[in-house]
């Protein structure tokens, strides 16, 4: 649950930008820190509300399944999608090691 | 008089009659970008070639007698948040400069199809998240009505451009007023159609429920006439809602009679009095007394809930953002920082490197409200207000036909002065937040200049989903009868 006061510390917002693959710098986290504290805080007011027996609403218009004939169309070439790629090889994205080195 | 001047519906008749030609048309505006743009700064990218080649194409066309859409060879800016094959696309971030989209929205794709010359790619805050574009890597926009103000965010590119007569028609998004306040701060209409009304199909995504692309115009009926050009059902996204068009062009020019009698307006006492200027507050109860005075009845409607929508707005929205944003992580299109061997290294940098501090702090704060231990604290909490908020206008519209709000708290404020207090910014939003939480339909129409600094201020009118036709038919007829009172609102002339 959130703490009573100063809903998030600067630690964990170090963390929560490792985890969204952010490589934030000490003064961002500074800052950032202060900021996500003030907005946390105003924005804590939802818990105001007595809504325990109210539904959530993920999506304002229902969602269904939407299907259709499974067909050929024409979707992107190879040369299209690899057309925005930072690298690539032989037809392919190339990329960093995703891997540590014993695997 | 000058073709920049001209409305997209005088524009496009004299198109179809001959009497301009489409390049004609698109060479005045591309003009009056190289004209003022380096003031404005409302385009990221303009599309010389092929402007004049989509025009060159139309008014072939025409000679050959093709039927063509109503909107044929008008110019129109286009928000660089849709992709767009000729053209780069940067949704006004660093993460995606220089990208070439190998392929057009699918309103793209709807514009081209109409003959509309898309004259290039407004700016905006970075992926659709701010009030001001402040929050553009590229720099901001300046509000033609006074170049050291804001234009209003996201969509200030595209009103401004509008405003500053660089074309008079322009695409927006709005996830929670990034039409309809830009519009209110520069003068012009913005439309916040139903969500699903217009595919999401190539729309870079900022908050996917809440995300909705929509018409911008100087003129509620140019507005209706580009809505009925890009709304409408496409199989390629699955939210897009499979029913026929509203016929919003028709309740335009019913509107411009100015009979509303029979109609009843709801004014949201919840939206309005303090935290509202003065001149905003003062133009709004003018607007209000014009309604009556066109035969509307105007009832009081509370909206208990609304309190708590910028609230539940602030978890929902960094939380799809967190999730949405992910995408971009230096493997398959845009940056890449190469900086370190493994490839969660390299995402790290490139995503450090590529986004700005807003979109950091939205992607922050939604991961934190998504995490165990807070998402039932936080994001549950918010979705239930969500629930609520749509209650709240089932039983608001259950007692009037539209609501009316002011569009946005302020008139345009200076550039600079709210960039570095995000919950100052977030405030610009309070009215037009709960339309997207709900996912019915908004617009906003100029309702005159605040008397103590003589900038324009939006009238919001909101309708029940797919109700757009009563909204375009107030709208039109709030317009009609305010300019011929007081004329239509123009900005000074941007200083050469």
């Amino acid at each position: 649950m959130p703490s009573e006061s100063g809903a998030i510390s600067r630690d964990e917002v170090a963390h929560l930008a490792r985890l969204a693959r952010l490589a934030v710098t000490e003064t961002e986290l500074d800052t950032f820190a202060g900021q996500l504290d003030v907005i946390l805080g105003s924005v804590a007011r939802v818990g105001e509300v007595a809504a325990e027996d109210i539904p959530p609403t993920s999506h304002a218009v229902p969602l269904e399944n939407v299907f259709r004939p499974d067909e050929l169309r024409p979707g992107l070439s190879q040369e299209q999608a690899l057309s925005g790629a930072p690298a690539a090889e032989e037809g392919r994205f190339r990329v960093p090691r995703i891997l540590g080195e014993e695997a | 008089m000058s073709l920049t001047r001209l409305t997209a519906a005088e524009l496009a008749e004299k198109i179809a009659s001959r009497e301009v030609s489409a390049v004609e048309a698109a060479q005045a505006h591309l003009d009056r970008i190289a004209e003022v743009d380096g003031e404005v700064h409302a385009f990221l990218h303009v599309g010389t070639e092929a402007a004049l080649a989509n025009a060159a194409l139309v008014d072939e066309q025409v000679a050959a007698g093709t039927a063509l859409g109503p909107l044929a060879g008008v110019p129109l800016a286009l928000k660089d948040v849709f992709t767009t094959a000729d053209m780069p696309t940067t949704c006004g971030s660093k993460i995606l400069e220089g990208w070439r989209p190998p392929y057009d929205a699918t309103v793209t794709a709807r514009l081209r199809a109409a003959g509309i010359t898309i004259l290039g790619k407004t700016n905006m805050d970075e992926f659709a998240m701010g009030s001001s574009t402040e929050h553009s890597a590229y720099g901001p926009t300046h509000n033609p009505w006074d170049l050291s103000r804001i234009p209003g965010g996201s969509g200030g590119g595209s009103a401004a451009a509008l405003a500053a007569f660089e074309a008079p028609l322009a695409i927006g998004t709005d996830t929670g007023g990034s039409i309809r306040q830009p519009a209110a701060v520069t003068g012009t209409v913005g439309v916040k159609p139903t969500y699903g009304g217009v595919s999401r199909y190539g729309l870079v995504a900022c908050a996917s429920s809440l995300d909705q692309g929509g018409p911008c115009a100087r003129t509620v009926l140019d507005a209706a006439l580009l809505h009925e050009v890009i709304a409408g059902h496409d199989p390629l996204d699955s939210t897009s809602i499979d029913r026929p068009v509203p016929s919003v062009v028709e309740a335009a020019r019913i509107g411009a009679q100015g009979d509303l009698s029979g109609l009843r307006v709801g004014v949201v006492k919840e939206l309005g009095g303090e935290g509202y200027q003065p001149g905003v507050r003062a133009s709004f109860d003018a607007a209000l007394q014009r309604l009556e005075k066109l035969g509307a009845e105007v009832v009081e409607v509370s909206c208990p809930h609304f309190e708590y929508a910028m609230a539940a707005y602030y978890l929902i929205l960094p939380s799809e953002v967190s999730s949405n944003l992910a995408r971009f992580d230096a493997m398959r299109y845009g940056l890449r920082v190469d900086e370190g061997a493994s490839a969660e290294e390299v995402m790290a940098a490139t995503r450090e490197a590529g986004f700005g501090p807003e979109v950091k702090r939205r992607i922050i704060l939604g991961t934190y409200a998504l995490s165990s231990g807070y998402y039932d604290a936080y994001y549950g909490q918010a979705q239930k207000v969500r629930t609520l908020i749509s209650r709240d206008f089932s039983a608001a519209f259950a007692k009037a036909d539209v609501l009316v709000s002011p569009t946005a708290p302020t008139t345009a404020f200076p550039l600079g002065e709210k960039v570095d207090d995000p919950l100052a910014m977030y405030l610009n939003d309070l009215a037009t937040i709960p339309t997207n939480l709900a996912g019915v339909a908004g617009m906003s129409v100029p309702s005159g200049l605040a008397e103590e600094d003589g900038l324009p201020v939006g009238l919001q009118i909101m309708a029940p989903a797919l109700g757009e036709a009563v909204m375009y038919r107030v709208g039109a007829a709030f317009e009609a009868s305010r300019t011929a009172d007081e004329g239509a609102l123009v900005a000074p002339e941007v200083a050469r």
